[in-house]
């Protein structure tokens, strides 16, 4: 690379990562008021049904209570929701998913509070409950929100060419179909929020676990019927997120809202992880169909595909997230004749939203297991198939656009990534070995039975139990918002006297180290130690509205702020030290190591002097700096357009041993390479890779959430099954850095592309090490031994 | 009903009188306001609670204050003495820590699994840490951190 830098680049220790090693970081739940009250909540004990009845009188006298708060008790609107506005914050009405929430007991004594829920008598009228996604749009269906008319969330259709004519002129037609299971974010702190009012009730104050907190401003603002200006939030260190505390939160904080302009008090609620499983929303389970028609030399000439959404009981996020699945449901590829349409219905089950990847790792799971169907059906490596397909400079996507505005990566992503894993010759060598005990091992006769007794034939050699694979997967990923929304983000930058700085951002700090990354983009531009950028926390009544920190914008969208936000200020001292050293014109000065040099250094002055100067001569010494993205375009009807402004490419390459005794897969390796622009800081860009990939794993092989009935079985960690440390062995992560014009130097998106690749990879190295085609996540270990899922018990889903 | 419990907070004697089935976590935060001990599962499974009971990691959600009585507990905010402790040095240093709202966890089972045993092996690392639940990094900068500690 040609680009140099002082510190840009590096590895670069967290700002924040002092107050996390000592303890002294204050997480929500780590603030405490004296006067404050606890909201405990009254939950609803079916899944769909009318509410005929609330019945407080056996403990609205209980000293324990301070007060109840109900949809009553909401000055604004009931209902909320980030697009449709369907979810109410208490439930009045009806009650339409397990999670759903009627009340609110208010009190000083939490645990004493939840002794009384339950003696708070509820009277159902009781509906049946919608379960299957499939069933959710058909004629006898009950509506899950009857003014609606229908149980569609949303329909996107894409179309390019022709795919009948496509499919025709093909030598090979395959469908194949291909499911995805809820993913619960499983963010290690629970949700907790605390509101108060400000004196004399005039306005809120909110401190929380929120991702978003204009989201949240704008939510409480329209529950409390209050002007925005009058609601602050304020982030407190955010215990992990991925997506995830985004709608959840919100409404947390408009019922401590409530509860506090009721009371007067400060008000927290605290979730447990069992409240937070049930309540919080989840990334979507997919049906994806897939029917592809290629010729024997690999070229595929049409695709054509339907995606079913399970969007649960509210839209929350459905249409942003199955928005992305239409964009890039055909991967990186360029394909002639294009036919897709996904829809995101309602059902009973838990809500789903955002979830780190936002629609984009059930199609890559699908997609990319697809390519190596196509791989296998022509007897061909599957570096070679997406090699023959892949998007070049100029290619057109589904969507219409041609990819001439950045470097397109494809091939360079896929070239590093099959050299560093050697993956031709290990993907030969394992496929000789494992054709050997091909069908050998797999019960295919019981597969449907209980019946786990083998035959004398079926029996495995207990020295030799344990095979070896490897897949790969690749993908492009659209950055930032795309024709999703309006996309701009403000930086604010303040030069102290003593060249001490203050930098604050409308975009959050949600634990990836956003406050380390813009620090670093100061430093850079004004030539001064990190150490001396003190990062303000996001409070919404000192930034203004940046959007959300979401689609893996926040190097691209808020470290370009930054950028313009230190050149602007770089140039006003630069006119400080012209009038200092009588310099008539403009020129080149170095700002480096905390010092300012004109021409052969005879002429200097040192950062923090400059500034002492600047604002001894009245100089302005703060500004906002804007970054607002490129203009897109999306046609509705005809699924066309310019969807995103640019895009990232990476390639993952998993190793995998299966146990083919206990259904066991465990990962050795995977090697992930991204293009994801300009590395701002590399400690916390690796740290996108470890965790992705493990969160992609964790997708792909063990996390299993059911909802039976409309009610989740899985509701804390015993059952519902994250990674640990002794699951995945190694993760190389490599950076090919390619050009790109927009962000801070070129720098773009990392967080999601690191997650939504793995399972495919995973998938891929599971059918190299056995020669089973799994097609249905998560691949665990009785998806491995039976081909199909242990629950819940009606499941029709599973390899079998 | 109260019950006087006496023990060695962070090198200090302190006594409270508190029920006899309240959670080590409980007392922890709200008598000593010591929130470095955190909260993720109450049920023992995420780790995030971990604090040193005579010497030996254990969940305070699931410690009750009658087993407190007598013994000797460490918390995060007792690792650092003159400066950082070299673990919690090499967690910076490693990018170990994220949100880190899991990192005071998984540096008391770290510290723990020291002083029982100043040279462990890789795999030993992993067991000692395998109960400590994290969603952000991965684990493998973890890893390194106390690789990094005892070399």
């Amino acid at each position: 690379m040609s680009k140099k830098f002082s510190i840009v680049g590096k590895e670069v220790i967290r700002q924040d990562g002092y107050a996390k090693v000592t303890g002294s970081a204050k997480f929500a739940d780590d603030i405490i008021f004296t006067d404050m009250l606890f909201g405990v909540m009254v939950r609803t004990h079916v899944v769909h049904a009318l509410i005929k009845n609330i019945d407080f009188s056996a403990i609205e006298n209980n000293p324990a209570l301070t007060t109840i708060i109900t949809a009553e008790d909401i000055p604004g609107a009931k209902k909320v929701g980030p697009i449709k506005k369907d979810q109410p914050v208490f439930c009045y009405d009806k009650v339409v998913t397990s999670g759903d929430v009627l009340a609110m007991l208010v009190g000083k004594d939490e645990s004493e509070l939840r002794k009384l829920v339950d003696n708070v008598k509820i009277e159902y009228n009781e509906l049946p409950v919608v379960t299957d996604p499939e069933n959710a749009l058909n004629d006898n269906t009950p509506l899950i929100h009857p003014e609606n008319k229908t149980n569609l969330i949303n329909h996107y259709p894409l179309l390019k060419g022709d795919v009948k004519k496509g499919f025709a002129e093909s030598d090979y037609v395959i469908e194949r179909r291909y499911t995805t299971s809820y993913q619960e974010h499983a963010y290690i702190e629970p949700e907790t929020v605390i509101a108060y009012p400000f004196e004399g009730n005039n306005g809120i104050k909110v401190i929380g676990s929120i991702q978003n907190p204009y989201t949240a401003r704008r939510v409480v603002s329209e529950v409390m019927g209050i002007p925005l200006a009058d609601v602050r939030i304020e982030q407190a260190e955010l215990g992990g997120s991925f997506g995830g505390k985004d709608d959840t939160m919100n409404i947390l904080a408009a019922r401590a809202a409530v509860a506090a302009l009721k009371t007067g008090q400060p008000i927290k609620i605290k979730f447990g992880r069992e409240e937070s499983i049930i309540e919080s929303y989840k990334r979507h389970p997919y049906r994806l169909n897939y029917k592809v028609g290629f010729n024997s030399d690999g070229k595929i000439k049409a695709m054509k595909i339907d995606i079913l959404a399970d969007g649960g009981a509210y839209a929350s996020m459905s249409p942003f997230a199955t928005w992305r699945t239409v964009v890039q449901a055909t991967g990186p590829y360029e394909i002639e004749n294009v036919e897709t349409n996904v829809n995101a219905v309602y059902t009973n089950n838990p809500y789903t939203g955002a979830m780190r990847g936002f629609g984009s790792p059930q199609p890559i799971f699908a997609q990319e297991s697809l390519m190596d169907e196509i791989a296998a059906e022509l007897n061909i490596s599957p570096l070679k198939v997406r090699t023959i397909n892949g998007f070049k400079a100029g290619s057109i996507t589904a969507s219409g656009q041609k990819l001439d505005e950045h470097e397109v990566s494809f091939n360079k992503v896929l070239e590093k990534a099959g050299a560093e894993s050697c993956f031709n010759v290990k993907w030969n060598k394992y496929r000789k070995e494992n054709n050997k005990i091909d069908g050998n091992f797999i019960i295919k006769e019981k597969q449907k039975s209980n019946n786990f007794i083998l035959n004398e034939n079926q029996f495995i050699d207990p020295e030799n139990t344990w095979r070896r694979g490897i897949g790969l997967s690749v993908s492009f990923r659209g950055c930032s918002l795309g024709a999703e929304g309006i996309d701009a983000v403000t930086a604010y930058l303040s030069l102290q006297p003593d060249g001490s700085i203050h930098l604050s951002c409308g975009l959050a700090e949600n634990g990836q180290g956003l406050r380390t990354t813009f620090s670093i983009i100061v430093s850079e531009v004004l030539g001064i130690p990190i150490e001396d950028v003190h990062y303000l926390n996001l409070d919404t009544g000192h930034n203004s509205d940046s959007g959300p920190t979401v689609a893996s914008r926040s190097t691209l969208m808020g470290g370009g702020a930054v950028q313009n936000a230190s050149s602007i200020l770089k140039e006003r001292l630069k006119k400080v030290f012209y009038k200092y050293w009588n310099i008539n014109k403009d020129c080149n000065l170095i700002f480096n190591s905390g010092l300012i040099t004109y021409g052969n250094g005879n002429k200097k002055i040192t950062f923090k002097e400059l500034c002492s100067l600047a604002y001894n001569d009245d100089s302005n010494m703060s500004t906002l700096g804007l970054y607002a993205g490129p203009k897109v375009d999306w046609d509705e009807e005809s699924g066309q357009g310019n969807a995103y402004f640019t895009y990232v490419y990476g390639c993952q390459v998993a190793e995998v041993s299966v146990n083919i005794s206990t259904g066991e897969v465990y990962v050795n390796k995977v090697i992930a390479v991204h293009d994801a622009g300009t590395v701002i800081n590399l400690l916390g860009s690796e740290g996108q890779v470890y965790g992705g990939v493990t969160q992609g794993a964790g997708f792909c092989l063990w996390e299993e959430l059911n909802s039976e009935e409309g009610k989740i079985k899985e509701l804390n960690f015993d059952q519902y099954l994250i990674p640990t440390c002794k699951d995945i062995d190694e993760i190389k992560p490599f950076f090919v850095e390619g050009n790109e014009k927009y962000g801070p130097w070129g720098a773009k998106s990392l967080g999601e592309p690191t997650l939504e690749l793995t399972s495919a990879a995973i998938a891929n190295a599971i059918f190299n090490a056995t020669g089973v085609r799994y097609r249905n996540l998560p691949i665990n270990l009785e998806e491995i031994i039976l081909l199909r899922k242990l629950r819940p018990d009606n499941l029709k889903r599973g390899s079998a | 009903m109260s019950h006087k419990i006496e023990f060695i907070l962070n090198g200090k004697s302190v006594c409270i009188n508190t029920n006899a089935n309240r959670r080590l976590l409980d007392i922890l935060r709200e008598e000593f306001q010591l929130t470095g001990t955190k909260e993720g599962c109450s049920i023992g499974e995420c780790g995030a609670c971990t604090v040193l009971m005579n010497n030996k990691a254990v969940n305070s959600c699931l410690v009750l204050a009658g087993q407190v009585n007598g013994s000797e507990i460490l918390t995060i905010e007792g690792v650092a003495k003159n400066g950082l402790h070299k673990l919690q040095e090499n967690f910076l240093m490693a990018g170990a820590i994220q949100c880190g709202f899991c990192t005071p966890g998984v540096i008391m089972s770290s510290y723990a699994l020291l002083l029982e045993n100043s040279n462990p092996t890789e795999e030993e690392i992993k067991e000692a840490i395998a109960g400590n639940l994290c969603r952000c990094t991965g684990y493998k900068q973890i890893i390194k951190a106390i690789k990094d500690t005892i070399s």
